[in-house]
């Protein structure tokens, strides 16, 4: 995780655009700007950040799903649950299945999980849309084989 | 239609906070009822889940854009109700 970037996902374990999951690992840095404020001597993951997650790692499977011809923006965050603290150097298992893909939205539950015990969980909408330009969509691509997504989902 | 109505408009009234009374097969769904694009996402998810179908949102959109239909085409709940009776018997046949 690059905090700082909102680069949350740090690699994608598993991907299964057929049964609507996704399975994501990610690592919470030692040390970030975010935990000079989130708290003074006490540094935690904002529980922003771990919804965060739990979208990006949806809208890899969103993505993925729609062979990256649309884009998944954060619509909706529903029943979002912060169970548990999560501290610098913690590693994160974070899972998302796919409710419902709609006409121009999608649907999905994920959690997060840190040495089998949930963390954190959330329901997130997105609206699906045209990407806007072709830099996003080319940047979105090189991140998806940076973060291991399946070259098969990639176009089609 | 009836019975779709009734599930349209329970839906909206759970999803919305709209008193039940207040929603006719007259109402339109933004114009009368004030449903927002954000609202109206739940709305379409719940009646997606409750008819087991896929509303084609963005197609419509795109026909009321270019002119083709009015948006009381869809969002007028009588209506909005018989497309979604259309989509339905299209999923059964």
């Amino acid at each position: 995780m690059r905090l700082e970037y909102f680069q949350m996902v740090d690699r994608i374990a598993a991907l299964d655009p057929e049964a609507r999951t996704v399975l994501a690992e990610c690592s919470v840095p030692d040390a970030s700007p975010v935990f000079e404020g989130h708290f003074p001597g006490h540094p935690l993951l904002p529980g922003a950040l771990m919804i965060e997650t739990i979208a990006q790692t949806g809208g890899w499977l969103v993505l993925a799903t729609l062979r990256f011809r649309r884009m998944p923006f954060l619509a909706q965050v529903k029943e979002a649950k912060m169970r548990a603290f999560v501290v610098p150097g913690q590693t994160l298992q974070t899972e998302a299945r796919l409710l419902h893909d709609g006409s121009g939205y999608a649907v999905v539950a994920g959690s997060i999980s840190s040495a089998g015990r949930k963390v954190a969980d959330a329901e997130i909408t997105y609206r699906v849309v045209p990407f806007p330009n072709e830099t996003l969509r080319a940047q979105m691509l090189e991140t998806a084989r940076r973060v291991a997504v399946p070259e098969a989902f990639l176009n089609g | 239609m009836s019975s779709t109505f009734e599930t349209v408009a329970g839906i909206i009234s759970e999803t919305c906070d709209i008193p039940r009374e207040k929603i006719t097969p007259e109402s339109h769904a933004i114009n009368d009822l004030g449903i927002d694009s954000l609202d109206f996402l739940d709305v379409a998810f719940a009646i997606d889940k409750a008819f087991g179908i896929k509303m084609p949102l963005e197609q419509w959109t795109q026909e009321v854009n270019e002119g083709k239909v009015s948006t009381d085409e869809y969002f007028v709940l009588g209506n909005l109700c018989a497309n979604i009776d259309k989509l339905v018997a299209a999923k059964a046949a």
